[in-house]
C-alpha cells in the first residue's frame, strides 16, 4: 500500500490508470457485445459452402463489396454483418443492387436458397455477426398483444401502426410489413438493414421479437375487420376516397335529380 | 253556444276531420302554403347545402346510436374483448368501450362507420357549398349575414369533427390532441395555463376525453342546430338564387315549388345520401381503432395524420421551418416574471394561415360591397368568368388551402410517387407562397379569355367549319347563329367599370376613398364588356347575305 501511494506522482502513473481504465471499459464492451451476439449465431455452415459462397460473391457481389468484402466505395465492407444480414438483402432480393439510390429496393431474389446460404456462410466466416434465427422464435405463436405493444413502441413510428410502411428523408422509407416472411423480419431486427436500427437481444429479446412477429402474422391474417382498408393508411386515404369517390356519386345523382326530362 | 262558431267546413273522411283538427289549432296551412310554395331553380350545383343538412341528419341519428354504448372515462381498464392483437392490454375505458362498439355490439362498427363517413362528407359538402355560394357570388346582398353564418357553421362543423375523432383515445387520436396541445402551449404567456385549465393538469390528464364529449354531443351541436335553423329561415326570407338565363331576373326565381315536386325531390334525396353512406360504410372501414392501438405518450404511428378538414393546419405545421437560414423560429424572451418562450415555429403555422383564410371569407362580401358601391339586392347569380377578379381571388384562396392541405400528405405523396420527402416539403414550401398568385393570375386570363370567347360567340355565332365560296372567289366559314335564349345567357351580365375616387362634399378625395379607387382598379381595369344590342344588330349584318343564303340548312351545334 505505502508502495502505491509513494509512486502515484510516478511521470507514467497517469499513463498507467489511462490504460486500465480503457481496458476497463473496452473489455466491458466486449463481453456485453458478445452477449448480445451469442444467441443469435447459431446455424453453422460447412466449409464447402463457404468455398462455394466465395465463388458466388467474387461473381456477383465483389464489383462493389470489393474482393474479400473489405468495401469500396461503392459499398461496406461486410465483415462482422453475419449471415443473418445476408439472407436478408440476398434472400428479399435486395442484393445485388439493381442500382445505387436512397435505398436499396426489393425485387424477385436472384439467387435460390441454396446459393443465399453458401454466400451467407461466406460472409459469416469475415467476422463475428448475427448469424440465422433459430427456427424457435419464427413459429408465430407468441403473445400477439405484447408483439403489438412493441411493435407500436418501436416499429410504428416508420412502418406505420398497421405495417403499412412510411417515408423517411431524402427518398428513403420504410416498407411495408405484409408479405414479409417471418425470418427476414427477425433478420431485419437483429441487423438493421437500409436505414433501420439494429434491435439487438438487450433492447427486444428473442422471446419480444417472436412476438411482434406474432402480431404482424395476425394482422395479417385477420384481414380488414370494418371493409375494404384503403391501404391502412389513415385518414388522408380516407379523405382522398370521400373527395373523389363518394362526392363524384353524390354530385351524379345531384345532377340526375335536377336534370329536365327532355 | 250558438252554431256561428263553428267551423263552416266540415270534412268528410276520418282523416280529413283530423287534418281540419290539427289545423285549426296549429295553422299547418299557413305554413304550407308559405314553405309549400318556395320556389327550387333546377341546379345541381344548389344540392349540396342539402347534403350537408342530410348528412347532419345522418350524424345525429347514428351519433345517437353511439352514445348509449361509449364511456367517456380516462379510468384504466384491461381490455376483454374478441379482437385478439389486443386482449389483455391496459386501455382506457373511453377506448375499450370504442373497442366493444367495434366488435362485441351488434352493428356497432357498422354506425361507427356511418357516423365517420357522414362527418367527413357533412364538412366536405359544407365546404363544396361555399365554394358554390362564393364564386357564383350569392353572398352579395342581401345575402351578406347568412354567409357569415355559413362560415361560423364551418368552423363549428370542423371543432365537432375534431372533437367527436379525438374521443375514441385510440393512438392516433392521442397524437391529434398532443398537437393541438402543443399550439395551446405555444400561445404567448397564457398558452401553459391554457393547455392545464383544458387538460387538467399536465397533458394528457384524465379528464379531456369526457370534456371533449361533452363539446362533441352538447354544446356543438346545439350550436350547428341553432344556426342551421337561422340558415334555413334566412334562405326562405331571401328566397333562392339563380342562374342568369331567359326570364330570370332579380325579381322573380324560376324553378319548381317546394310542394308536390321538390317536396318529393329532397325527400328522395335524403334516402340517397343515406343509401351512399350506409353502402360505404359498409364496404370501406374508416379510422380502424383497433390497428392504432391505446393511446400512450410515447409511440406514434407513421402516417398520422387528421381528418381531412384539420389537414391543413397539420399541413402549414409540417410546412414551417424550426430554423430560417440561421435564425431560429424558437425565442427566449428574458421578463420581468421569468424567461417566457415565444415559439413562433408553432405559433406562425398554426395560426396565421387560418386567421388570413377566416378574416377575408368573413369579410369578402363587405369589401366587395366596399369596392362596388353597389347597395342593389342580386339574386340572379354571376357566372364565375363574368367576375373574373372575384373568381381570381377564389382560385387563390383555394390553392393556398389546397398546398397546406397537401403538405399534410407529404410523407404519402413521398413515398407512393417515389419522390425525396425533402423535395416534396421545399417544393411545397415554394407554392404555399407562389401557387395563389400564379394561380390568381392565370384564373384571371383565363375567365376574361372565356369572356373574349363569349363575346365572340354572341356577335358572330359558332364556327361550323363549313367553308363556303362565294360566287366572286373569296372563301368564308360558315357561323351558326345563336337562338336568342342560349345568347342572352352570353350577354346578360353586367360588367362594372374601373372607378375614379370620388371627392366628398368638401371636394376632397380622401385616403380611404384613394385606396376604394384603386382596389376597384385592381378589380375591374381588365374587362370585356358584354356585347351590346347595337354591337349584336352590326354583328348580324355583317354576315346577313350568307346568313340568309344559307338559312335553309339551319346549323345547330352547341
Amino acid at each position: 500500500m505505502k508502495a502505491l501511494s509513494q509512486k502515484r506522482r510516478h511521470p507514467l502513473a497517469a499513463i498507467a490508470l489511462l490504460v486500465l481504465g480503457l481496458m476497463l471499459t473496452g473489455g466491458l464492451y466486449a463481453v456485453v457485445t458478445t452477449v448480445n451476439q451469442a444467441k443469435a449465431d447459431t446455424t453453422t455452415f460447412t466449409a464447402g459452402q463457404a468455398h462455394e459462397g466465395e465463388k458466388l460473391f467474387v461473381a456477383n457481389c465483389a464489383t462493389c463489396h470489393g474482393l474479400g468484402a473489405k468495401g469500396t466505395e461503392n459499398g461496406p465492407s461486410l465483415a462482422g454483418v453475419g449471415a443473418a444480414a445476408v439472407s436478408f438483402q440476398v434472400g428479399t432480393g435486395r442484393m445485388p443492387m439493381q442500382m445505387q439510390g436512397p435505398q436499396a429496393l426489393q425485387k424477385p431474389a436472384q439467387f435460390n436458397a441454396d446459393q443465399t446460404n453458401e454466400l451467407a456462410a461466406y460472409v459469416a466466416t469475415l467476422g463475428n455477426g448475427p448469424g440465422i434465427p433459430e427456427a424457435q422464435y419464427l413459429d408465430g405463436k407468441g403473445d400477439a398483444t405484447k408483439g403489438g405493444e412493441l411493435f407500436r413502441v418501436n416499429c410504428a413510428m416508420c412502418h406505420n401502426a398497421a405495417a403499412a410502411g412510411g417515408a423517411l428523408t431524402r427518398g428513403k422509407f420504410a416498407p411495408a410489413l405484409a408479405g414479409v416472411s417471418n425470418d427476414h423480419i427477425y433478420e431485419a431486427m437483429v441487423t438493421g438493414p437500409q436505414n433501420m436500427p439494429v434491435f439487438n437481444d438487450a433492447n427486444i429479446t428473442p422471446e419480444g421479437k417472436r412476438d411482434i412477429i406474432t402480431f404482424l402474422n395476425t394482422i395479417e391474417h385477420q384481414g380488414s375487420p370494418g371493409g375494404a382498408a384503403l391501404g391502412s393508411l389513415g385518414p388522408v386515404s380516407e379523405g382522398l376516397f370521400l373527395w373523389t369517390a363518394v362526392l363524384g356519386v353524390v354530385i351524379g345523382f345531384t345532377v340526375w335529380l335536377t336534370s329536365r326530362t327532355s | 253556444m250558438s252554431s256561428a262558431t263553428q267551423s263552416p267546413y266540415k270534412a268528410k273522411t276520418s282523416t280529413g276531420r283530423i287534418t281540419d283538427f290539427v289545423d285549426q289549432r296549429v295553422g299547418g296551412s299557413g305554413i304550407l302554403r308559405e314553405f309549400g310554395r318556395k320556389v327550387f331553380p333546377d341546379h345541381w350545383s344548389f344540392m349540396f347545402g342539402e347534403v350537408a343538412l342530410y348528412t347532419f341528419v345522418i350524424l345525429l341519428l347514428s351519433g345517437t346510436f353511439l352514445t348509449l354504448f361509449f364511456d367517456p372515462s380516462m379510468a384504466e381498464t384491461h381490455y376483454n374483448g374478441s379482437y385478439v392483437p389486443l386482449k389483455g392490454l391496459q386501455m382506457s375505458v373511453a377506448y375499450d368501450s370504442t373497442l366493444n362498439i367495434s366488435f362485441d355490439v351488434r352493428g356497432g362498427l357498422f354506425m361507427r362507420q356511418v357516423h365517420h363517413w357522414s362527418a367527413l362528407l357533412f364538412v366536405a359538402a359544407v365546404s363544396v357549398h361555399m365554394l358554390r355560394v362564393f364564386f357564383t357570388g350569392a353572398f352579395r346582398k342581401p345575402r351578406e349575414l347568412n354567409w357569415v353564418v355559413g362560415g361560423i357553421l364551418l368552423i363549428m362543423s370542423m371543432a365537432e369533427g375534431f372533437t367527436g375523432y379525438s374521443l375514441p383515445d385510440d393512438l392516433l387520436s392521442g397524437n391529434g390532441l398532443r398537437i393541438i396541445d402543443g399550439v395551446i402551449m405555444a400561445i404567448p404567456v397564457v398558452g401553459t395555463y391554457i393547455s392545464f385549465f383544458l387538460f387538467g393538469g399536465e397533458f394528457p390528464g384524465t379528464v379531456i376525453i369526457s370534456r371533449l364529449y361533452m363539446f362533441h354531443i352538447m354544446l356543438i351541436p346545439a350550436i350547428i342546430l341553432l344556426l342551421v335553423a337561422v340558415h334555413l329561415f334566412m334562405v326562405v326570407v331571401h328566397k333562392h338564387t339563380q342562374y342568369p338565363g331567359p326570364g330570370r331576373s332579380d325579381r322573380n326565381v324560376v324553378g319548381y315549388p317546394l310542394g308536390p315536386v321538390y317536396a318529393a325531390k329532397a325527400g328522395g334525396f335524403f334516402f340517397i345520401i343515406f343509401g351512399i353512406i350506409a353502402f360505404v360504410a359498409a364496404l370501406f372501414t374508416i379510422n380502424p381503432i383497433w390497428n392504432y392501438g391505446p393511446y400512450d405518450p410515447s409511440p406514434i404511428s407513421a402516417g398520422t395524420q387528421p381528418d381531412w378538414y384539420i389537414g391543413w393546419v397539420d399541413g402549414a405545421l409540417r410546412l414551417m421551418p424550426g430554423w430560417l437560414f440561421n435564425i431560429p423560429m424558437e425565442w427566449n424572451i428574458p421578463l420581468p416574471w421569468g424567461v417566457n418562450t415565444l415559439s413562433l415555429n408553432i405559433l406562425l403555422p398554426a395560426l396565421v394561415p387560418a386567421g388570413i383564410v377566416f378574416i377575408l371569407l368573413f369579410t369578402y362580401p363587405w369589401i366587395e360591397r366596399w369596392v362596388t358601391r353597389d347597395d342593389r339586392e342580386h339574386h340572379v347569380l354571376d357566372r364565375p368568368r363574368n367576375a373574373p377578379t372575384r373568381t381570381a381571388i377564389g382560385v387563390s384562396g383555394f390553392i393556398f388551402y389546397c398546398v397546406m392541405w397537401a403538405a399534410a400528405s407529404s410523407d404519402l405523396i413521398a413515398t407512393h410517387f417515389q419522390v425525396s420527402l425533402n423535395d416534396v416539403t421545399y417544393w411545397l414550401r415554394a407554392l404555399f407562397f407562389a401557387g395563389p398568385i400564379l394561380g390568381f393570375i392565370v384564373t384571371k386570363r383565363v375567365a376574361l379569355a372565356l369572356q373574349r370567347k363569349d363575346r365572340e360567340i354572341a356577335l358572330h355565332g359558332r364556327e361550323t367549319g363549313r367553308i363556303v365560296r362565294l360566287p366572286h372567289g373569296e372563301f368564308q366559314e360558315m357561323h351558326a347563329q345563336l337562338d336568342d335564349y342560349k345568347r342572352y345567357r352570353l350577354v346578360s351580365y353586367e360588367s362594372p367599370v374601373a372607378e375614379e375616387g370620388i371627392p366628398n362634399e368638401n371636394g376632397i378625395v380622401t385616403k380611404t376613398e384613394k385606396r376604394r379607387a384603386a382596389l376597384s382598379r385592381f378589380f375591374f381595369e381588365d374587362r370585356v364588356a358584354p356585347a351590346t344590342p347595337a354591337e349584336l344588330e352590326a354583328g348580324h349584318g355583317h354576315h346577313e347575305a350568307i346568313e340568309s343564303a344559307e338559312e335553309h340548312k339551319p346549323v345547330s351545334r352547341y
